[in-house]
């Protein structure tokens, strides 16, 4: 599969604040591409540059093969997207707003597909009410239909559940899925309902204060039979050392004064702590973990980068 | 172009807030015109009584062309004030509603985006006047009869045939046009820097307000400065009503407007071509 998204060395600066530092990735075409990150990541930074809403102080962006700066309309055109919440005419109705960015798409749209995009979100009954009689999850399905009217090849959606309920969550999981699929579309999509992405994403990225701290596919980042085992023992560095001597060097993930990460299956568990008693590490605590909660909080607050695990 | 440009339109005209501004000239005008249809005949008299003892003055003094002369007197000092709701709220509005962040993502240019919005707020000012015009003029006329205009000056009367009066009406809507695009433009790029649009229409009319008192205040100090005021060419719309018209400071003060549209135009464009949107 080709890249639909390329970014190099992308960096914003807000002043003295530096909001995205250093970010490089790429998107595969037709995947979904999940985007993770804690508040203030940088996640609604690095969306406004591929959008072309925020400058980069440093780097390149190219979408469809175009450099984004050149080509800024051509990539515009195909790309339809959601940020942050979806803020709306409220004075007008929900067809007029359709019907009023979808002229502004630069596309051609045929009259059935504004009747067939009321539909798939579920606003065919309210299509002639007001937006400001909308709840915030209406709105949402709103945006997503906006994002969408003019068949873009590349959604990128920011939060896109936010404001939904248990049920308008799954409708938007299923949708993703189904652009993504069934209609070969690629879905960029932040999200900080890791669940979300974990259920959905083909990769992801995850970032923490505008530095990339993990990217690859979800299978090989998060592959439910690995483990995260966080090992304390007596002397760390001594159990470092004899780790690194061992069969177990390339298991080891991460390491501090306080605790040494190894990555496991989970069947080799057992043999693992058999061999730490062989070489006379004092173990204080073994613990395993495999949820891609747990993982993504112990890269974004032990803040420290890790090599990408992309194949 | 003109896609974009139906679509501010649309916006600008689906807003009740828009509506305000025709709904208080009318109600203005209104009010004046029936001022002048109960009391009117008995005021002038009052007011011109010195003129009396030294001319014979004979005819109808109360006629739509004279109640058309306070009328733009009273308002065109107001109507920045309603012309700055709707432009400064061009760029801030949409930055206040988060649909600026949306617009933006759509294939159009910031100069696109920019120039239209600015000429939709052109078409709201001329929309405006011409409304005013209509009412002002031509439902005056039609309530109180033409004649001559007599016009009292601090230390001159003008006094204008019935039917050498029309066309300097026409010309001074039209300079009251470029006058209040003014207003407008500079309300465009005061939004520009705002995200919600009260910052702008405020920051605007303290703008006009302070200007217009340094035209008016006669100090020798703020003498120097006044050709330097927008605000002192802006009043320049009387001079179709001299006798005779000099065209030379009409145009003059015309250039010095229209330069000053171009500048807070090309100023606005230029800063939010650069801008980060963060709205």
């Amino acid at each position: 599969m080709s890249a639909i998204i390329n970014v190099h060395h992308l960096s914003k600066q807000f002043g003295e604040i530096s909001a995205v530092s250093n970010l490089s990735f790429s998107v595969k075409k037709g995947e979904v591409y999940g985007f993770l990150g804690q508040n203030g990541a940088g996640k609604s930074t690095t969306i406004r540059m591929l959008l072309t809403l925020i400058r980069p102080t440093e780097g390149d962006i190219e979408i469809l093969g175009l450099n984004l700066r050149k080509h800024r309309k051509q990539i515009l055109r195909q790309t339809g997207a959601i940020i942050e919440k979806p803020d709306l005419y409220k004075y007008l109705t929900a067809m007029e707003n359709l019907r009023l960015f979808a002229a502004m798409s630069g596309v051609k749209i045929p009259g059935k597909r504004y009747a067939e995009q009321m539909e798939m979100v579920g606003l065919t009954e309210r299509a002639d009410s007001k937006v400001k009689t909308f709840s915030q999850g209406m709105k949402q399905r709103l945006g997503i239909a906006i994002a969408l009217v003019h068949d873009p090849q590349l959604i990128i959606l920011d939060e896109p559940t936010n404001g939904l309920d248990p049920q308008g969550i799954a409708d938007v999981r299923n949708l993703i899925l189904h652009l993504s699929k069934d209609l070969g579309k690629t879905v960029f999509v932040s999200s900080h309902l890791l669940n979300e992405i974990e259920q959905i994403a083909d990769s992801m990225l995850i970032i923490d204060k505008g530095k990339k701290m993990a990217e690859g596919k979800v299978t090989d980042l998060f592959n439910p039979l690995d483990t995260i085992v966080e090992l304390e023992t007596g002397d760390n560095n001594d159990a470092l050392e004899k780790l690194k001597q061992s069969a177990w060097k390339d298991y080891i993930q991460e390491y501090d004064s306080k605790k040494i990460l190894v990555k496991l299956g989970k069947e080799d568990i057992p043999s693992f702590a058999r061999q730490l008693i062989q070489m006379n590490i004092e173990i204080h605590s073994l613990s395993g973990r495999h949820s891609l909660e747990d993982y993504f909080l112990t890269l974004t607050t032990a803040n420290k980068h890790v090599e990408t695990f992309k194949n | 172009m003109w896609k974009l440009l139906k679509i501010e339109l649309f916006k600008i005209f689906r807003r009740p807030r828009t509506y305000i501004a025709f709904a208080a000239i009318a109600a203005i005008i209104t009010l004046i015109q029936l001022a002048f249809y109960s009391d009117g005949e008995a005021f002038l008299q009052f007011g011109m009584q010195s003129l009396k003892e030294t001319f014979d003055i004979n005819g109808k003094i109360v006629n739509g062309y004279l109640v058309c002369y306070v009328i733009l007197q009273t308002l065109l000092i107001h109507v920045p004030l309603l012309i700055a709701l709707i432009a400064g709220d061009a760029v801030a509005g949409e930055a206040n509603m988060g649909t600026l962040r949306l617009l933006l993502t759509k294939p159009v240019s910031r100069s696109q985006f920019m120039w239209t919005k600015f000429m939709a707020t052109v078409i709201y000012t001329l929309l405006l006047l011409v409304f005013m015009a209509a009412l002002a003029l031509f439902l005056s006329v039609s309530i109180f009869g033409t004649s001559d205009l007599i016009i009292l000056k601090s230390e001159t009367i003008v006094i204008l045939d019935r039917h050498d009066i029309l066309w300097r009406y026409f010309g001074a809507f039209g300079f009251a046009a470029i006058a209040m695009t003014t207003v407008a433009s500079l309300a465009f790029l005061l939004s520009v820097f705002a995200e919600n649009s009260i910052g702008p229409i405020v920051a605007t009319m303290s703008i006009v307000i302070l200007f217009t008192i340094l035209t008016t205040m006669d100090i020798p100090f703020f003498n120097a400065i006044k050709p330097f005021l927008f605000t002192n060419h802006m009043l320049n719309w009387k001079g179709f009503f001299e006798e005779p018209v000099n065209y030379r400071e009409v145009l003059k003060s015309a250039t010095i407007l229209i330069g000053h549209i171009v500048f807070f135009v090309f100023t606005a464009i230029a800063i939010f071509k650069k801008k980060d949107i963060l709205s």
